[in-house]
């Protein structure tokens, strides 16, 4: 690939740095970084993570010259919002509605790991076999 | 709060949205809290839990079950001619739940009162994320676009227009504040959902 520039693209798991091509739409990237970053990566069958394969009907909107694949086809594909500051050189990908609210509606509560004000971390699993009361407030 | 349930197997752990940890820290520390009090500073419960406003309150039973969705609970009734809601409620609820007097919500009436997120939400929620992202490396000018296509495509979530107004030198209590939350209001728009069940 030429003419690369180097992004901060932010997702669910921190912020990488990744090289990538904005072409008109399209922000081409090699597989192995969309696989380093999201976990999946493209196959003839489709794109794949682990077991599961989504089918890629329209081919053009993943796949770039050279074997570099779209990061904005690969998010509309998996129904991921993806936001683009080219001129901020950053970019996010969020996690899909469908899937949000899937981990919701299996009523199981979602685990997650903070930090308090001494840094020490606490997960929500910490407190299995108690009953949780769980508040989400803000100073403002 | 609560200190006489503890011994029921009951623990309180709350969850803080905050531009940096310092934020949160003097009005943590005036309360003292002995449970766990996170700060999240990429609102990433947010986003995890489609937390719409603050304060939103879940129950979580012993298996890590989602036992009372997305509701609107307060410590005290100091905002009560604000907001319409009696704290003394829900805190008789949560009470009786953990002494055993009365169950939580069935898994019908959970799916029923949950709120989950729409392809909207998350768009705001990614250029939420990625102004306050920028925010945080000193480049406030640029993320000021971000925020304001975050509350564009996502009035409902005051978690990113009203979570963001700091990040814009706007104050979340000021005038431009009660603006948005009357005209909010008056297409509709919900601040606070309560559960009656």
């Amino acid at each position: 690939m030429d003419q690369t520039s180097l992004l901060s693209l932010i997702h669910n798991d921190g912020v990488s740095a990744i090289e990538a091509r904005i072409a008109g739409r399209r922000m081409l990237i090699e597989p192995t970084m969309l696989e380093a970053v999201t976990g999946w990566h493209r196959r003839p069958e489709g794109l794949c993570r682990g077991e599961v394969c989504v089918p890629v009907r329209d081919t053009a909107a993943i796949d770039g010259p050279d074997g570099t694949v779209d990061l904005v086809g690969v998010a509309a594909l998996l129904g991921r919002p993806f936001v683009v500051d080219a001129e901020a050189g950053t970019a996010y990908l969020g996690e899909a509605a469908l899937d949000r609210a899937a981990m919701l509606r299996s009523q199981v509560a979602p685990e997650f790991t903070l930090p308090d004000l001494a840094g020490r971390h606490h997960s929500l699993s910490e407190h299995r076999g108690k009953k949780v009361f769980f508040v989400a407030w803000a100073s403002w | 709060m609560f200190e006489e349930l503890r011994e029921l197997g009951f623990v309180v752990i709350t969850v803080a949205f905050e531009r940096t940890v310092e934020d949160a820290r003097e009005w943590i520390d005036a309360a003292a809290p002995t449970h766990p009090s996170l700060i999240d500073t990429t609102w990433s419960i947010a986003d995890l839990y489609h937390v719409e406003n603050v304060p939103t309150v879940f129950w979580i039973d012993e298996e890590g079950r989602i036992v009372r969705p997305q509701d609107v609970a307060f410590g005290s009734n100091m905002f009560q001619d604000f907001t319409g809601i009696d704290a003394d409620v829900h805190q008789a609820a949560l009470r009786s739940w953990v002494r055993g007097e009365t169950a939580a919500l069935a898994p019908e009436a959970v799916e029923r009162h949950l709120r989950v997120p729409t392809e909207a939400d998350q768009l705001a929620r990614a250029e939420f994320g990625l102004g306050r992202w920028l925010w945080e490396q000193g480049r406030a000018e640029a993320a000021r676009a971000h925020f304001q296509r975050a509350e564009e495509l996502a009035p409902n979530l005051w978690t990113c227009w009203r979570g963001s107004m700091r990040m814009q030198d706007e104050d979340p209590m000021g005038e431009l504040f009660f603006e948005k939350m009357t005209a909010y209001r008056g297409e509709g728009g919900v601040m606070a959902r309560v559960i009656v069940d």
